[in-house]
């Protein structure tokens, strides 16, 4: 089988989700296009030079509608023969985008792909592409659906991760965000965001609150507990699936959360004579990916599944993962993770993660690819491990190594 | 003689006035609805008719649809045959709600109003939905609204439909969801009718006469409409549906179809033009009817529960009316069965030993009359007419003229012996006495009796003023008259009556008492209490049964244990459960009236946490039963007491021991109780699922032989004891 390699991965700051928010005066479109043309400067992509453009995004609906990776191939200075496919895995749909190109690529289809995603959340609000999962009584009731908050808090509860715990996690994750852009550690991948003019509109991750302390995150009121005991009362649902649990604890809240934000990612992905044709040297190897299927209500657990069956699959086990990357979707997402597989924070989002800078849906399977690999050349290590939680009830994730 | 007539009137109006022969209320029938639909199609095909009023003959409109009949739709046409009948009263009410208007300009059609003299539900309020504007009399007795819910059903007669697109999901939520009934000025408010009128009639006759072509367009057939609230993708409307679902699925548990299908027709229906939202909602329908537990529902909750209010099982005996009932003892209960009794209309005399204890008991009914007040239920005029009827006293010559007595003194047989004599001392020689007895024998007490063949036991539940059922219990030598006597009472006081034969416990503290004993040996057995009480909450029993405990307190279950004990002696099964029990009330935990128990209360007394002191001392099993396991042994604890009460001849008719059940101690409803259980189960399994559960648990789960005999014959309970003709 043919091996698939990345060869570069670029990502833009990611900006606040808001309508102050520094990228909320840019289109979903100009955003991709524009790192799309970075992409193929960076490596010199002239012509048809990739098989296809394979863009995750989560809301895609409006300006994210209409099969949004055609419309940006065509925003864009690549060749129009290179034709687009957006798809949606929710918040893995970025690493899917790039498991697929790996996987076509092994499989003997077409040399090479952009792989990556957008999600421009202060602009096409989550969930406003409706959802029969949440919606349509006759699989909300069958499937136990609660909103993700829920089900973060029944991870917790469950899995007896206090509020203290998650509240670490969370300073933990400013701390090392701070540091690593202190350091320029997210240099190599950082694509600033510039205007048809030129002139740079952002240039570094603003989600941040790297002054945050235990005290200011004690202060927020957990963020489910209303919807979950009072209006319209998702426990109670939680219960009859979890019939053991006399509640649940709430203990998440924004700052523990991912953070909404804006942002785009695109990883380059190709065959060895790709690389050899166009004078590019690959950076890592994609060993192995995998995708799973989990218990929709807790949702949030496919990490730990999807760990198991990649390392399966692959012969590999948790003790040759020299680093992880394990998406803060929320800090028990995480903490479970850990607890799992008995891994050491040390080695788990090096730089911190998606509560500290947020998590553009769509983006951010791409975005923890890049900054694997990106850490692992860093520290000098082999092997790493992407993995992220997913909405109704997914996991996926994504074995790198570098060559 | 049908059941709608027309008369066309000289200014163009005709009068379609819905009068069922020979019935009080009118109900729905298919031929009925044929009758309508024909008259409906003269009217419009005749120019001079002008307008349309449909009316009724009797006092109220409608009662709804005649269950019966659509029980009879499924029989003979499965689900085939309940979609097309369905589908046949859509199309009847689309042509009301049309009514001849040409489909394009929207024009031309002729009006139809509704005039409701009183009570309209069910398809008593979906037809009248369909017309173009519903009068309904200023009669604030009248309940309005579509009650389908409460026997398992959903509206499916466009009810559902047209009240979720007039009201928005969320407005409408109450009538559909709940089956919420009100009164015309509330029905008005709410938006389900649109005028409070005098004379209906008269106002809907004018209002066809000036009816123009655009009062005739329903909102959702007017072009750009919109739900109210917004549709399921509209973002309010997104909220509204996401939260519908978890609210249905948490209070429902998970184990009512009808709410789900009736939110599904909902949501699906709000998607597509109206035409095909009917369409969907007669899916659904038809899914809930073909639906086990919506038959046994309506089995229970209407068919059976009304022919036991209408005395089913009454003795020919003739009339047994109490006029005035004597109370002996003016605790809870006694102050309770004073307070229904006077509220029905009888004279009360309330004994108790002191005056103040009689005056106190009085003062309980003067509390909930006050309460009734504030609610706007009641009037300072009623409070004083019907506290005049209680007369409290310590004097027992007081009881001359009773026909009834009822004793709620303590349970003890002494005193009970006592006050029967002095009482029947007192009584004419024909009057009947009652014991309201919980645990003593009937046949034990009546020995104190001069009459034991006018001595019976009536039991009511706590509190008796919400308590539907009472049990009707005959001793030995309980004569007939007795029974009547008891069933007439029961029925003046608009409860539920069940009779059975003289056993420990009767019928309902039978099967409650295993049920309650069942979760707390399992707790004793380190089964997560948690667990225990939502695996019971799952299967639709209203209270988990450490909470029920908690509820009828601990001590109670600790003196009924002794005394059970005291009873069987070596034979006694129940060790395990006394343990737990014992050490509880030694704790001083005895449940909610000491703000301890298996559950922790906070300062006024809410239910909080199940109390973290029983894992000290039953430390959880580190292997926890499956959620199957554990609502079996809930179940068969309470269904097998069902089975073997009927074995011993203490119930004689199953619809006693469904109806019973339900109502004594909210078994299952959507079960339609525990024959009605077991019957869905089959006997087969029901009988495999016992042999296992006595092999892990114990000869407690022993098949009964009835139930070994039925799965052997592959019978049922209601094809092998139900009724053999039709109730209504």
């Amino acid at each position: 089988m043919t091996d698939a390699f990345i060869y570069d991965a670029a990502r833009t700051p990611r900006g606040k989700g808001r309508p102050d928010g520094s990228l909320h005066e840019v289109t979903s479109l100009a955003l991709s296009a524009r790192l799309l043309n970075a992409v193929k400067e960076r490596n010199g992509l002239e012509g048809h030079a990739v098989e296809d453009v394979i863009w995750g995004n989560v809301t895609q609906v409006k300006e994210q509608g209409g099969c949004l990776a055609r419309s940006v191939v065509l925003a864009s200075d690549l060749d129009e023969r290179i034709p687009g496919l957006s798809i949606n895995r929710f918040c893995a749909s970025g690493m899917e985008a790039v498991n697929l190109a790996a996987n076509q690529i092994r499989g003997g289809a077409g040399q090479a792909y952009i792989a990556g995603g957008v999600e421009m959340m202060g602009r096409v609000a989550m969930g406003s592409d409706g959802a029969a999962i949440a919606v349509d009584p006759s699989l909300a009731m069958k499937s136990y659906f609660v909103p993700q908050g829920i089900s973060a808090d029944i991870i917790a509860t469950e899995y007896g991760f206090t509020r203290e715990d998650a509240d670490k996690l969370a300073l933990e994750s400013q701390r090392r965000a701070a540091q690593a852009w202190q350091e320029g550690r997210f240099d190599k991948s950082i694509v600033p965001v510039l205007d048809q003019n030129g002139l740079t509109i952002l240039d570094r991750d603003e989600y941040m609150r790297p002054g945050t302390t235990r005290e200011d995150l004690a202060k927020l009121k957990p963020a489910f507990k209303e919807m979950g005991e009072t209006m319209p009362g998702f426990d109670k649902v939680a219960m009859l699936k979890y019939p053991h649990l006399a509640h649940i604890e709430h203990i998440h809240h924004a700052g523990n959360s991912s953070g909404i934000v804006d942002g785009a990612a695109a990883v380059l992905v190709g065959n060895e004579a790709f690389g050899k044709a166009h004078g590019l040297k690959p950076r890592a190897r994609i060993r192995a990916t995998a995708k799973i299927g989990t218990d929709p209500t807790i949702m949030l657990t496919g990490p730990v599944p999807v760990t198991e069956k990649i390392l399966k699959d692959s012969g590999m086990s948790i003790g040759d993962i020299d680093l992880f990357e394990v998406n803060e979707a929320f800090a028990s997402v995480v903490l479970r993770f850990m607890q799992a597989f008995q891994v050491s924070p040390d080695k788990v989002n090096v730089n911190g993660g998606a509560i500290a800078m947020g998590h553009p849906l769509g983006a951010t399977g791409a975005i923890i690819i890049g900054t694997l690999l990106d850490e692992l050349e860093r520290q000098d290590k082999n092997v790493g491990l992407a993995t992220l939680c997913i909405a109704s009830g997914m996991g996926a994730a994504t074995i790198i190594e570098r060559v | 003689m049908t059941d709608f007539t027309m008369e066309k009137g000289g200014d163009g109006v005709a009068i379609i006035t819905w009068d069922v022969p020979g019935k009080s209320m009118n109900v729905l029938s298919m031929d009925g609805a044929g009758t309508l639909d024909a008259l409906i199609d003269d009217a419009l095909a005749d120019d001079a008719v002008k307008g349309i009023v449909i009316t009724s003959g009797k006092p109220d409109f409608a009662a709804g649809m005649d269950l019966n009949v659509i029980a009879g739709m499924k029989e003979r046409g499965g689900a085939q045959g309940v979609f097309d009948g369905v589908m046949t009263l859509h199309h009847a009410l689309r042509k009301i709600e049309r009514a001849g208007m040409d489909p394009k300009t929207l024009k031309g059609g002729k009006p139809i109003a509704s005039a409701l003299p009183g009570t309209a539900l069910g398809i008593g309020l979906e037809l009248p939905l369909a017309t173009h504007r519903i009068f309904a009399a200023d009669n604030p007795k009248a309940k309005i609204g579509l009650p389908e819910i409460m026997v398992g059903i959903f509206p499916g007669a466009g009810g559902t439909t047209r009240l979720s697109r007039k009201l928005g999901a969320m407005m409408a939520a109450p009538f559909l969801l709940e089956g919420k009934l009100s009164d015309p000025k509330k029905a008005k408010a709410a938006g389900l009718i649109d005028e409070v009128v005098d004379d209906p009639v008269a106002a809907a006759r004018d209002w066809v006469l000036n009816a123009s072509d655009g009062d005739l367009v329903k909102p959702w057939d007017q072009k750009g409409y919109k739900m109210p609230g917004g549709e399921p993708f509209h973002p309010a409307g997104f909220m509204t549906f996401v939260g519908a679902s978890a609210m249905v699925h948490g209070k429902t548990m998970g184990v009512y179809p009808a709410a789900r299908a009736l939110l599904s027709a909902v949501y699906e229906g709000a998607l597509v033009p109206f035409d095909q939202a009917l369409r969907i909602e007669a899916r659904w329908f038809t899914n809930v009817l073909m639906n086990p537990s919506s038959a046994a529902m309506i089995r229970s909750l209407f068919i059976n529960k009304e022919a036991l209010e209408k005395g089913a099982n009454r003795p020919d005996e003739a009339d047994q009316k109490v006029r005035k009932l004597g109370v002996l003892g003016a605790g809870m209960m006694g102050a309770g069965i004073a307070h229904v009794s006077a509220m029905a209309g009888i004279e009360v005399v309330l004994i108790d030993a002191k005056q103040e204890a009689a005056e106190k008991g009085k003062s309980y009914s003067e509390g909930l009359l006050d309460k009734a007040i504030s609610r706007k239920k009641s009037t300072e005029d009623k409070k004083a007419e019907i506290l005049g009827r209680i007369l409290p006293t310590t004097d027992y010559a007081a009881l001359e003229g009773c026909d009834l007595v009822v004793e709620a003194v303590f349970e003890d047989p002494q005193i009970k012996a006592d006050v029967t004599k002095r009482a029947e001392a007192v009584i004419a020689k024909d009057a009947i006495f009652a014991t309201n007895t919980s645990t003593l024998p009937i046949s034990d007490l009546a020995r104190a009796s001069a009459r034991p063949e006018q001595f019976i036991g009536i039991h009511f539940f706590s509190p008796v003023d919400k308590m539907l059922l009472v049990e009707i219990i005959k001793g030995r030598e309980t004569g007939p008259r007795a029974v009547a006597k008891a069933l007439d009472f029961v029925r003046q006081i608009r409860k539920t009556p069940i009779v059975v034969n003289d056993a420990r416990f009767f019928y309902a503290n039978r099967c409650i008492i295993p049920y309650i004993n069942e979760g707390v040996r399992m707790v004793a057995e380190g089964v997560n209490p948690v667990l225990v009480e939502n695996a019971a909450k799952m299967m639709g029993m209203p209270l988990g049964p450490l909470q029920l405990v908690d509820e009828t307190s601990i001590d109670l279950g600790v003196k009924i244990a002794k005394a059970t004990r005291a009873a069987m002696g070596d034979a006694y099964p129940d060790e395990a459960v006394d343990e737990v029990l014992f050490w509880m009330a030694d704790e001083g935990r005895l449940g909610r009236k000491s703000s301890a128990g298996f559950y922790v209360y906070d300062d006024k007394g809410k239910r909080q946490d199940l109390w973290d002191g029983l894992a000290a001392r039953y430390p959880q099993a580190e292997e926890q039963p499956d959620l199957t396991e554990v609502q079996h042994r809930l179940m068969f604890a309470q269904t097998l007491e069902a089975v073997r009460a009927l074995e011993d001849g203490v119930l004689e008719d199953i619809r006693e021991g469904d109806v019973g059940a339900i109502l004594g101690w909210g078994f299952a409803p959507w079960s339609g109780g525990p024959f009605g259980w077991l019957d869905m189960l089959g006997a087969a399994r029901a009988a495999q699922i016992c042999d296992g559960l006595a092999e892990r648990h114990g000869k407690r789960f022993q098949t009964p032989e009835l139930l070994s005999e039925m799965a052997e014959k592959g019978q049922s309970f209601y094809g092998r004891f139900g009724p053999t003709q039709k109730a209504a």
